[in-house]
């Protein structure tokens, strides 16, 4: 009961993980690259810039869900497996997620990358 | 790249492992939360560990963000995992820690996979993007024939 209690957890966690880093690189690539921006315009416009970019708060919306859902999963489950599990099926999810929602272009450089890093993360804990 | 942006990328990569271990050490003195007792979460607010991982962490989402306004998201994740290696590091030669194979394992997968990453381009370039973006629109330095057509 208890195992099931903490996978479902970390399934949760990865689940809002993922649907706010997509929301947030959406959010990030409407408003442009700041640096240019701070250039350009200062501070104050790229605030209001990102301030009035729905996907920014839906993504924070569900960053938040995932970043409580964690708090509940770690005080269920071990550190050892939830942080590390969690982590790990962010960046396979994640990867998945970005070629289909952001349409970036994962070549098998990033595929092999995100497999090594989710197979370290997950050795590394062990 | 410029060194701002190598910087940015260093800052996701410190400030979320920074932060992650100062958020992990407090909430272990807090102890257990329960469903039932949810006030109990609001007293790990009052924890200073968990106060300044907090703070750490949103140090961190500022970095992250402003990462993701110029690079793919797949390009930026695993620059954050390049945390775990730093506190493996930290572990080892300053805590004088026992690092055993498989993690050093872990910690070679990991750095491989960022040096992967690294190598690569860091946007796709998306055609659509450039149309929309703030700064050719506030800009506009499209040619007038093509003003002209919208």
């Amino acid at each position: 009961m208890r195992h099931l209690y903490t996978w479902s957890g970390i399934l949760v966690v990865v689940f809002f993980s993922v649907v706010g880093d997509v929301l947030m690189s959406r959010a990030m690539k409407q408003v442009g690259d700041v640096h240019e921006l701070l250039k350009q315009y200062g501070l104050w416009r790229v605030v209001t810039r990102v301030l009035s970019t729905p996907s920014f708060f839906m993504g924070i919306s569900a960053m938040a869900v995932a970043f409580f859902s964690l708090l509940f999963a770690l005080s269920w489950g071990d550190v050892s497996l939830v942080a590390p599990a969690a982590a790990s099926l962010t960046f396979i999810g994640n990867a998945f997620a970005a070629k289909i929602f952001l349409h970036e272009r994962v070549d098998r450089r990033r595929w092999l990358a995100a497999m090594m890093v989710a197979a370290g993360v997950a050795l590394l804990a062990g | 790249m410029t060194f701002r942006k190598y910087l940015v990328l260093a800052g996701v990569t410190v400030f979320a492992a920074a932060g992650d271990t100062m958020l992990s050490h407090g909430m272990k003195q807090t102890g257990n939360i329960s469903i039932h007792h949810l006030q109990s979460l609001l007293l790990a607010f009052l924890n200073p560990w968990v106060s300044i991982g907090i703070v750490l962490l949103l140090a961190f989402f500022a970095a992250y963000m402003n990462a993701l306004s110029w690079a793919d998201l797949t390009y930026v994740l695993p620059a954050t995992s390049l945390g775990y290696v730093l506190l493996a590091l930290v572990a080892r030669f300053a805590l004088h820690e026992h690092i055993s194979i498989t993690r050093w394992v872990g910690i070679t997968l990991i750095a491989g996979g960022v040096g992967f990453v690294a190598g690569g381009e860091a946007l796709t370039a998306h055609p659509h993007h450039r149309d929309t973006s703030f700064t050719q629109n506030a800009n506009s330095d499209v040619p007038a024939a093509m003003r002209a057509e919208r």
